[in-house]
Order: structure tokens, then C-alpha cells, then sequence
């Protein structure tokens, strides 16, 4: 088979690091084969981002032998030896694409408006509505002081009434706001709100603003259309932001697709690989300040910025939102507190360090699970149906207290779970990683478990959205075969049984059936962890649960599938749902030390 | 990893010192080039646009919005005070007339037609910035403000709360190592600023606060008093608009950690002398550290002291170990092996091989500090 694309070059300009990528068609098949990386150079004394990406590259052509680069020009086409297809790029550098959305009322409009912000990739800087209980001048000030990339107005059904979206319109106007890069450019301010009120909008903030038109994001309160509003932030992004930053104009001459905000990236491969598979997907990234989910749940993406929830210059405020005794309950050894607390500040004010010691790894590990819990939690109450909508109630309905606005996240449906992120993808151990994901994504029934290794995922979302006909095809094939075979390091599959039963009793019954026709049975039992080293290879599984007790067909019925194994293996949970630990110290630390050595956790010794 | 290692801090003993200090919004810059400063000159001034208020015109008169325009007896641009009335209806042969009273001093902005409020700017807020050091001129940046130079001895310090102050310094703790004790502090310490070595409690911090004592340069403090100070739990090192009586600058960290000895070294010399400080933090991209900025004539000190931007570790270096285990302790690079080595934590580092009182230890490289020996 001939491809049109035999070698592709993906960076992703990060605010710290640029990283490189080079995938090429061999054997017949796409594969990543090198990768670099170099220091962004965004800021001062450079003020160039090509710099980075070329230095990236450049160590990409020493690795791989091929030259990429001529001068400061990516060759292109592939010549054999020489050169490459395609090159994309991504890029959060300079703090991403922060913006503020504005909606009529919070909880529809302005979540909606949140939705297409935050899918595009941006950082939600604040949500002004209506009725979120602040004055218009502390909106105003607000306005001002964040100084956003740009802006998103939504409001109002096509055809209802104006009067709130302009009352907003005004509150932006009066607030005059200056975009936060460049003095010479006004600020791009996008409408997708009400379709009638749009000629008063016009003449409202068409002076003081680029302005933008799109469709409704809300025509209706029956349905969301985020699609044109995401469009547009992309292309304005482009435009405008990015076109700003020092350096950009240059690398987007060079690429073969627009630059896409690097969150944005990811959404959308997750995206796209849970609509390929059919399945439900939450992926998590957990950085040194924030902590970004996303999830396809009944083919809806989400994605949330959890802003002040991460491992280094948010740490503290980690443990100020979870408790200390929270972080606490995962460590199974006694701790002065306040020294704990001092220490824990000191990684926020040299965010550089890292843990030297087992003890220092155990604390950071267990801080990891609750900044993970906290973004779950935030991610559940945002992922939800829409708000506002009516439904017809019947008598059945009476008993139940669904209404609109319900989570859409269902662990008993989730299929795949991806951690990226320092702490989970660097791990000194892979049973680190998998129970870190377990121990505060809690999933239910039967769920895959991977790490992206090295965060390939935003080279890949950029390579799946080329739009060029002639190329779409062989592009979005090769993110494809990358995630599968290079950009995933599965760690395994978890089976975790959900249900009251009494202490220490069956759970649910196990047999196993591996590609060599051997057969294992294994009984979950309740408060129990166990772990099967088996490899990334098909294993039939039947588990028959205890009455009462639910593996994803129900209370009590039996599951039939084929599940993988992978670095860690197989993990079966019988800690139920929620995981709760003792209150009584000893019993608690017990049950940690039990958990940790039936999984490989830490080197045996001293705490261990 | 981005960072082999974290760069020291600054400790310079003399310096050429340049800030910026610009206004908010454009203005009018009151200096120029060359003009000599004390840190309370006003170097530029402006007038920030006044908060807004929105007058729900209909709604008080009841009337529709576009009928709004025919009530007004002001329009766009005009200034209104406080209690003149800005719209009336014309009531019923002139009877039973609503009006619309302008609640603050301002100007009309503008009138919406579409939903029937006016908004009114109140009175600028002038603002003024002043120079904050001792120095003169060095460039006017036009309308905005300027850039000021001096020659000063400069010190950062990892993390600090409260904004700019300024006073003279004053040596309170005898030795690097030693706390600074509440006893130590008095009522005529107000307006100076303290230098003190490894610690500062809880209890001091507040007896420096109620004797107005201008700022605290010390080692360390504790992470969790903060919040009896601040009032609130200190998420994230963002600071600097505290509005305290007492800045606080740790040099160190948090815990009772050794002042290093060319800091204290440097502020115990410039006991006496007048001195700038700044608490304000931001540890993110473009990293803020809160500093200390004491202005010195430039006959004071010879040409060639010490003033230069910190190197990379090297062997001999001094290194500060700035992660538990043996978080605070000082010692000399003896090698820097270029293979990974695993620790005890298994994680595969960079490290580092130093000598702390005689015993070599193998550290990760992200965990060192250089210190900058004068």
C-alpha cells in the first residue's frame, strides 16, 4: 500500500519544553521512532519559539541520522534521506489560551459557553452571567483585571428575548478590556449567543472589540452546538494570540495545519479514539499547577481545568482543599504534622525538587490521589446533561431524583483510563501509577489502565485533525497506530466488584482463561487488593459476583469478556466503593501495607 | 526534567540596580532623565477610569427601554453630580411625574436603548508611583513612567507577604542560627526593618506587627502559621497585595533553617543603612522573589566586589541540599557523575556527590542550591 505520508514531524511547545516528535511508515505500519526535546524559548532573553523547535528537531535529526532541517527551514517533502511530509505543532506556551466567557444564566448559557471554552482548550479565567450575584461594576472591575486572551459571549434562545445578553454586551463595553498580549490589537470578542439580538451587538461592541459572530451555542435549551464557537476560538487563537506571541508567525508559516492550544489537541484525540472503539474514555493529566481532565462518556466530551490543583506550585493548595488528614490517610507510617506541613511548602517555593527518599516519594504519591480525587470531583459536577431542560415525568420517574443536569460520568461504564502527568507517568514503579489512578479515580467493574509515557497525546490530536483532503486520511491514521502502539504504556486491567456485603466475605467469583489455554479462578473478597502479573494479551474473564454485588451487568449477574494485562498485570479490587479506609490508625495502616506489598507498590524495607 | 539544579538566589553586595516603575495606564511621567530620587519622589501619576454604575432607567420609570431616550434630560459625555435628576416622565398633564436621580458624582458614558440603563463613570481614582529606592533616572518611558538606577547592594529571598516597604536595617539576632525571640523586639523598632537569622515564631511575627516594625528579613517560618497571619490557607506562592503592617522576607524556606552566611553576612555589614524591600512572590512562569534592595554610594565599596549571576554547580561548588532528607545542610560538591543513579526512593536522577561535614552523599542535582560565596 502506498501512503501519501511516509514521515511526520509533531512538536508541542510547551511552557517549559518544546518536544519533538518523528513517526515514519515502516513495515506497514506507522510507528514513532525518535523524539527530542529542547527548553521553550518564548521568553526573554530569546523571545523566539522556533528557537525551541528547532533545537528539539535538531536533536531528533541526531538521534535518527535524517536530515529535518536545512538552515533554519524544515525540509519538506520526504526525499528518502532527507526531509519529512508533514509538520504540526501544538502549543500552550505563554501561559495558553485564557479566556473569559460570559453567559445569561450560569448554570445554561454560561456552562455551555464554559463547555466550548474549555474543549477548545483554553483556560476558563472566570464565567460573568447574569445571575452569578455580583453588581456590574465588581463585573466590570473583574473584566479589567484579568485581562483575558479573549472573550466568549453567549445568551439567550434564537428568538427570545435580548434584554440579559445586552445587559451583558453593555457590562463588556463599559469595561473596555485590553487583551493581555500586544497594546496594538483589540481584543477578539466572539458572539454565539441569541440570533436576534446580533445587530445590537454589533453596534454595541463592534467598535471595541474584533468581533465575532457564530451560531448560537444554545438555540434551543434542548441542545448545546459547541462545534462553531470551538471553530472559531481555534481560528482566532491562530490569529490572534498566537500571531502575537514572539516567534509564532514564523512557526506557523512552517506548519501544514493551523497550531492548535495543546489541551485542545488532547480532547480531541480522546475524542476521537473513544468514537472509534465505541467506548467510554476519561483521560487525566496532572501537572505542576493544574490538573486537566477529559472524558467521553454516551459519546459526550468534556474536558476541566482543575487551576489550582497540582504537584508543585499548587501543592499547598492541595492540602488546603483536601485536609491534611486526607492526604494523610494514604501514608502508613506516623508523621510530625507540622513538619510535614513546612516540608510541603517548601516544594511549592522550589517546585524544582524531587523525592529523594521512600518517604518523601510515599507523601507525594499520596498528595498525587487527593489532586486527583479533588479534579474528579470537579470534573463529575461539570460533565453533566444539560441543565434547564424539561422533561416529562412519569410515575416511574416519581421515585427517582435523576433530573437535568445529572453527571454523565458512570465508573461502572468507563472502559479506559489515561494518566499523564509527572507523578503518574514517571513514577519509579508502574503499580505506583496504577494504584495512584485507582485510589482516586475509584472505577467500577472491569477498566483499562495506561500511562502516555511521554504526553505524545497533543502531538497526536493536532497529526488526527489535518483537514487537507489529500492528507486527512493517512494523518489520522498514524495518530491512531501511534496511540495504540507507542504513545500507551498499558499497565493493565481492573476488576473492581460493587456492592454491600459483610466484611472480609466473597465478592465475586473469577476464571481466567489465557492465550495459552491455561485457566485461573480467583475470588475477590471484600477489603481485599490483589494483582496477577499478566501481560498486555488477551485474557477471557468470567466473574460471577455475589448477590447483591455489581461487576457492570447488574447486581448479581455474571460478566463475560476479553480483557489485556500489561505492565502491572491485573488488579483485582474488593476495597468496594468508595474506598474508605479505618478510622483506628493501626487497623488503617495495616490495610495500607497489605495493599502496597499485594501490588509490588515500594522496595521492601524499612516502611515497607 | 527542564532544571538540572536550582539557581541560588541573588546575594550580590554591589550591584547596578534597575527597576521599572510604571503606571497602571498611561499617564504623566513628573521626572526626568538624570533627576536625583528619594523612594517617596512621585515619579509618574494618572487617574484610573472610575468604577461604573448602572441606572435601570426603565424599571424605575416603568416605561419600555427605547421610551428611555425621550425621558433623559442628560446625554452621553455630560457630568453629572450626585441628586441631579437624569431622566423624568412626563407624568399626566404634567402631574404624577417619576424620575431618575443620579446617584454618584460622574459623567454619562453611554445610553442603551436596547435595554434601557444608563451608565454612569464615577470620578476618576488618581494614582501615583513613587520611586521606592534612593537612585536617580536612568531612562523616562513616555507617558508610562520610568526606569530608575543605583548602585546597591541586592539580596532575593525565596518567599515572601506584604508589598514595598522601606526603613533602616537593623541586626537583631547575633548569629545566622539564632531565632528571632518576641523579647527581642520593641516598640522603637517601628518603621525598620529587622534582620534576624533561622527562625521567626508565630508569636514574634505578631509582636513585630503590633510595634509597627516595617519588615522581618529571617531564615525561616512556619508554612502553617501562615494562615493565622494571612487568614486563609496559602494555596499557591502568589503574593504581594497582603495589606500587613510587617513584611516578611525568609531567605530560606519554610522550617527553622539557617540564614546562609553570605546573606546574614551582607545585612549584618549594612546594619544601619537604609534599605527597600519588597515581599511580593510569584513563583510561576516568570518567577517574582521577594528582595531586598539597599542603596550604597558608589565610593563605598571597590570596583571589583562581588557582583555577578550565579553559575551552574560545579566541583567545589557550595551547595545548599534544598529536599529533606538533610534539607537545609550545606556542603561541597565533590563529584558530578553523568550516569542516572537510583535512589532510595528508586527514582532514576541526576545527582550529585557532596561533602557534608566530612561525610559524601549522593543528592539529586534538583534538590541542591548553589550558594554564592563572596
Amino acid at each position: 500500500m502506498s501512503k501519501k505520508i511516509k514521515s511526520i514531524l509533531a512538536t508541542d511547545c510547551g511552557s517549559t519544553t518544546t518536544k519533538a516528535i518523528l513517526i515514519e511508515w515502516k513495515e506497514g505500519r506507522y510507528r514513532l521512532t525518535f523524539r527530542g526535546e529542547a527548553p521553550t524559548t518564548v521568553e526573554a532573553p530569546f523571545e523566539d519559539v522556533t528557537k525551541g523547535v528547532l533545537n528539539a528537531v535538531m536533536e531528533v535529526e541526531e538521534l535518527s541520522g535524517r536530515t529535518i532541517l536545512n538552515g533554519d527551514q524544515i525540509i519538506t517533502p520526504d526525499s528518502g534521506e532527507k526531509g519529512v511530509d508533514i509538520y504540526v505543532s501544538t502549543s500552550s506556551a505563554g501561559g495558553g489560551l485564557q479566556m473569559m466567557v460570559a453567559g445569561v444564566v450560569k448554570s445554561m448559557s454560561g456552562e455551555s459557553a464554559e463547555r466550548a471554552a474549555l474543549g477548545a482548550g483554553s483556560i476558563v479565567m472566570d464565567v460573568l452571567a447574569s445571575n452569578d450575584g455580583r453588581l456590574p461594576h465588581e463585573k466590570i472591575t473583574r473584566i479589567r483585571q484579568l485581562r483575558p486572551d479573549m472573550i466568549l459571549l453567549s445568551g439567550g434562545t434564537d428568538g427570545g428575548t435580548t434584554t440579559h445578553v445586552m445587559e451583558l454586551a453593555e457590562i463588556l463595553a463599559a469595561a473596555n478590556p485590553r487583551p493581555r498580549l500586544g497594546q496594538n490589537y483589540k481584543l477578539p470578542v466572539i458572539y454565539a449567543g441569541n440570533n436576534k439580538a446580533q445587530d445590537s451587538i454589533q453596534s454595541t461592541l463592534g467598535e471595541i472589540s474584533d468581533l465575532d459572530i457564530v451560531d448560537n451555542i444554545r438555540p434551543v435549551l434542548e441542545r448545546e452546538n459547541l462545534e462553531p464557537s470551538r471553530d472559531k476560538i481555534h481560528d482566532l487563537f491562530m490569529e490572534h494570540v498566537m500571531a502575537q506571541a514572539p516567534g509564532y508567525k514564523k512557526l506557523m508559516s512552517w506548519t501544514d495545519a493551523p497550531i492548535m492550544p495543546t489541551p485542545g489537541a488532547v480532547g480531541s484525540l480522546i475524542e476521537m479514539i473513544a468514537k472509534k472503539e465505541g467506548i467510554s474514555v476519561v483521560g487525566v493529566d496532572i501537572g505542576g499547577a493544574t490538573t486537566d481532565i477529559f472524558s467521553v462518556f454516551e459519546e459526550k466530551f468534556n474536558r476541566t481545568v482543575s487551576a489550582n490543583l497540582g504537584m508543585s506550585y499548587s501543592i499547598c493548595n492541595v492540602l488546603a482543599e483536601s485536609g491534611l488528614d486526607n492526604v494523610l490517610r494514604w501514608v502508613p507510617f506516623d508523621i510530625d504534622r507540622s513538619e510535614l506541613t513546612n516540608r510541603i511548602g517548601n516544594k511549592m517555593i522550589r517546585p524544582t525538587t524531587v523525592p529523594q527518599s521512600l518517604e518523601e516519594l510515599v507523601i507525594e504519591q499520596a498528595i498525587a490521589r487527593e489532586a486527583l480525587r479533588l479534579s474528579f470531583i470537579q470534573h463529575k459536577a461539570f460533565a453533566t446533561s444539560l441543565k434547564g431542560v424539561q422533561s416529562e415525568r412519569t410515575i416511574s420517574d416519581a421515585f427517582e431524583q435523576s433530573s437535568s443536569g445529572k453527571s454523565l460520568v458512570n465508573m461502572m461504564d468507563l472502559d479506559l483510563l489515561v494518566g499523564s502527568g509527572g507523578v503518574l507517568s514517571h513514577a519509579p514503579r508502574r503499580q505506583q501509577s496504577a494504584r495512584m489512578l485507582i485510589d482516586a479515580f475509584m472505577p467500577e467493574g472491569i477498566t483499562q489502565l495506561a500511562v502516555d509515557s511521554i504526553f505524545m497525546m497533543p502531538q497526536l490530536g493536532v497529526l488526527a485533525n489535518i483537514d487537507k483532503e489529500e492528507l486527512k486520511d493517512d494523518a489520522s491514521q498514524a495518530a491512531l497506530e501511534v496511540f495504540d502502539n507507542d504513545c500507551l504504556i498499558r499497565l493493565g486491567t481492573c476488576v473492581s466488584p460493587v456492592g454491600k456485603v459483610k466484611p472480609k466475605s466473597k465478592m465475586a467469583q473469577v476464571s481466567l482463561t489465557f492465550k495459552d489455554g491455561s485457566t485461573k479462578e480467583i475470588e475477590i473478597l471484600e477489603g481485599s487488593l490483589e494483582m496477577l502479573e499478566v501481560p498486555y494479551e488477551e485474557v477471557k474473564i468470567n466473574v460471577v459476583p455475589s448477590r447483591g454485588v455489581d461487576v457492570g451487568a447488574g447486581k448479581g449477574e455474571p460478566v463475560d469478556s476479553v480483557i489485556y494485562g500489561g505492565v502491572v498485570g491485573l488488579i483485582f479490587d474488593g476495597r468496594n466503593r468508595p474506598i474508605t479506609l479505618s478510622a483506628d490508625p493501626s487497623e488503617r495502616i495495616d490495610s495500607l501495607l497489605n495493599w502496597s506489598s499485594a501490588v509490588d507498590e515500594y522496595p521492601k524495607g524499612d516502611l515497607f | 526534567m527542564a532544571h538540572s539544579y536550582t539557581p541560588g538566589l541573588k546575594v550580590l553586595k554591589k550591584t547596578l540596580f534597575r527597576k521599572e516603575r510604571i503606571l497602571p495606564l498611561k499617564g504623566k511621567v513628573l521626572v526626568k532623565k538624570g533627576d536625583k530620587l528619594s523612594p517617596d519622589t512621585i515619579v509618574a501619576s494618572t487617574n484610573l477610569p472610575g468604577n461604573v454604575q448602572m441606572l435601570k432607567v426603565n424599571n424605575i420609570l416603568n416605561i419600555e427601554p427605547r421610551d428611555v431616550v425621550d425621558c433623559l434630560v442628560v446625554k452621553e459625555g455630560d457630568s453629572v453630580k450626585k441628586g441631579d435628576m437624569i431622566a423624568e416622565t412626563a407624568g399626566i398633564f404634567g402631574m404624577f411625574k417619576s424620575s431618575v436621580d443620579c446617584p454618584v458624582d460622574g459623567t454619562i458614558e453611554s445610553i442603551s436603548e436596547s435595554t434601557g440603563r444608563v451608565i454612569v463613570r464615577e470620578v476618576p481614582i488618581p494614582v501615583e508611583v513613587d520611586a521606592y529606592v534612593s537612585g536617580t533616572v536612568d531612562k523616562v518611558i513616555e507617558k508610562e513612567g520610568i526606569i530608575l538606577k543605583c548602585d546597591a547592594a541586592f539580596i532575593q529571598g525565596i518567599f515572601g507577604i506584604a508589598g514595598e516597604k522601606r526603613g533602616e536595617l537593623v541586626l537583631v539576632s547575633n548569629s545566622c542560627s539564632d531565632e528571632l525571640t518576641p523579647d527581642q523586639i520593641t516598640k522603637e523598632m517601628a518603621g525598620k526593618i529587622l534582620i534576624g537569622g533561622s527562625f521567626l515564631s508565630l508569636e514574634a511575627y505578631k509582636k513585630a506587627m503590633s510595634c509597627n516594625v516595617a519588615a522581618i528579613v529571617v531564615g525561616g517560618f512556619n508554612y502553617y502559621d501562615l494562615k493565622a497571619v494571612l487568614g486563609y490557607d496559602l494555596g499557591v506562592a502568589i503574593t504581594g497585595t497582603e495589606q500587613l503592617p510587617t513584611a516578611l522576607i525568609l531567605t530560606e524556606g519554610y522550617g527553622s533553617i539557617p540564614m546562609s552566611d553570605a546573606t546574614f553576612d551582607l545585612l549584618k555589614n549594612n546594619h544601619g543603612n537604609e534599605a527597600s524591600v519588597n515581599g511580593a512572590t510569584q513563583i510561576r512562569a516568570g518567577v517574582i522573589r521577594p528582595e531586598i534592595v539597599i542603596p550604597i554610594s558608589s565610593a563605598s565599596e571597590s570596583e571589583d566586589s562581588f557582583s555577578k549571576e550565579p553559575e551552574g554547580i560545579q566541583e567545589g561548588s557550595t551547595v545548599r541540599v534544598i529536599r529533606s532528607p538533610n534539607f537545609g545542610k550545606i556542603g561541597t560538591v565533590s563529584s558530578l557523575p553523568s550516569e542516572l543513579k537510583k535512589m532510595e526512593s528508586e527514582t532514576m536522577v541526576r545527582v550529585a556527590e557532596i561533602s557534608i561535614d566530612g561525610i559524601d552523599t549522593l543528592i539529586p542535582r534538583a534538590n541542591l542550591e548553589m550558594v554564592e560565596l563572596q
